[in-house]
């Protein structure tokens, strides 16, 4: 296989460290056990197939799509936020014109999704989706409500610390990255394998929003900051 | 400097509100893209065998001509617009998902080798903390004797990135997904 580990001509994507990622079977997240693969992964060079990906052909962003708020004639309840921050590469290099999408329980709780059972109400002004595209230096801005924390079946007594679920693209289809965001200081956090799934104590910190006076807006909006960062190709001897 | 990447996480069970109920993606390829039109049918089956009805499925894709529609890709100005070469849905609560698309061509390598027809998949869902990759390939292709990642997988495991014909429907192409246990997809370390 040498020919595929000859990489003249294409950039290659730098490796995930161990423990900066999820532990894929995590024995007290009871749904991994059965979908995670028991063989090993197979170690793959990368091809033009894992270093390009879908960069075009997304469906329009609407107006209201970044702000949660608005999407609705009343507004939703709850505490209004503000959530910016930039998505930039494992280089520190913005990733400009990316698409981000999010989704969310409201601030009781509760999903609005036919699969939610938690017994909290749905706010008819809420509906908990949200997208924007990311401005040339990586930069994004949402307004929603803080969502509520939420029971689940995972073990006695579960709640899932209150989150915003993150999709990002990125610019190759292994930079691709799902994540949720938390919000700071949340006492739950000891007490979820969801969280506590990623070993390494500092890459944990990074799921974590930080909250930002400069963002806040006076009598209007608590602001957090959450920068993303991506996988990213490895500098090439040309670039400084 | 490096940074540490942001960690993955599971999408949930409610991952349709973000993603696939007013997003969904499932013609890859419009009816006018030239090549070989076929809808492609993925099942995905957990460790007991069960369907895994709340996953979502991620396509990327060359063109009939082999080419990807990215900026870093030859040849990419003469895509069809037409071409996503992405596609993603949810599966249902047979564990199944279908798309629309057409049959890629071989993908340059390094070094003047190809690589035989084949389409990237990632699957994501409840229980999945960081998204599974792995690929798919055309049963009897004769380009696949000579795949330079097909090569990498011992040769009892091949066959689990293999889509077959739907015998009894023409165009049709089912690929089913293993997640753990007896047949296990192969998933790749990318």
């Amino acid at each position: 296989m040498a020919d595929l580990k000859k990489n003249s001509t294409i950039p290659t994507y730098r490796r995930l460290q161990p423990g900066t990622q999820p532990t894929r079977l995590y024995e007290p997240y009871k749904s991994t056990r059965l979908r995670n693969p028991a063989q090993p992964l197979i170690y793959l060079p990368h091809t033009l197939s894992e270093i390009t990906g879908p960069v075009y052909g997304h469906s329009p962003i609407a107006e209201t799509d970044n702000d949660l708020t608005l999407q609705h004639t009343g507004e939703p309840l709850g505490e209004r936020i503000i959530v910016t921050g930039r998505v930039l590469d494992d280089s520190g290099r913005p990733v400009p014109n990316t698409l981000i999408e999010i989704w969310q329980a409201n601030s009781a709780g509760r999903y609005r999704h036919g699969c939610d059972q938690h017994p909290a109400p749905l706010d008819p002004n809420f509906s908990g989706a949200g997208r924007t595209l990311t401005g040339d230096d990586g930069t994004y801005r949402f307004v929603t409500i803080k969502p509520g924390a939420y029971p689940w079946l995972n073990h006695h007594n579960a709640w899932r610390p209150a989150h915003i679920h993150f999709s990002v693209f990125g610019r190759a289809f292994i930079s691709r990255l799902i994540t949720q965001m938390y919000f700071p200081g949340d006492p739950l956090f000891d007490h979820d394998p969801i969280f506590q799934s990623v070993p390494d104590e500092k890459a944990r910190q990074r799921m974590i929003s930080k909250f930002d006076l400069e963002t806040t807006q006076p009598q209007w909006a608590v602001g957090y900051r959450f920068d993303i960062v991506l996988r990213g190709p490895e500098a090439t001897p040309f670039e400084s | 400097m490096e940074h540490i990447p942001t960690p993955s996480s599971t999408v949930g069970p409610f991952l349709h509100l973000g993603l696939t109920e007013k997003h969904s993606i499932t013609h890859i390829a419009a009816p006018n893209v030239k090549g070989e039109h076929i809808i492609l049918r993925c099942r995905v089956f957990d460790a007991d065998g069960s369907p895994v009805n709340d996953a979502m499925i991620e396509l990327w894709q060359a063109d009939s001509e082999g080419r990807y529609r990215h900026p870093d890709a030859p040849r990419a100005n003469e895509c069809d617009p037409a071409f996503l070469g992405f596609g993603r849905t949810a599966t249902d609560e047979k564990g199944c998902c279908e798309f629309e698309t057409i049959k890629p061509g071989a993908v340059p390598a390094q070094d003047g080798i190809s690589q035989a027809p084949h389409i990237s998949l990632a699957i994501y869902s409840r229980g999945i903390l960081l998204q599974l990759y792995t690929r798919i390939y055309f049963a009897a292709d004769s380009a696949n004797e000579h795949d330079p990642v097909l090569a990498l997988v011992p040769k009892e495991r091949r066959s689990t990135l293999m889509a077959h014909p739907d015998s009894s429907r023409s165009g049709h192409w089912l690929f089913d997904i293993r997640l753990r246990g007896e047949n296990e997809t192969v998933f790749f370390d990318v």
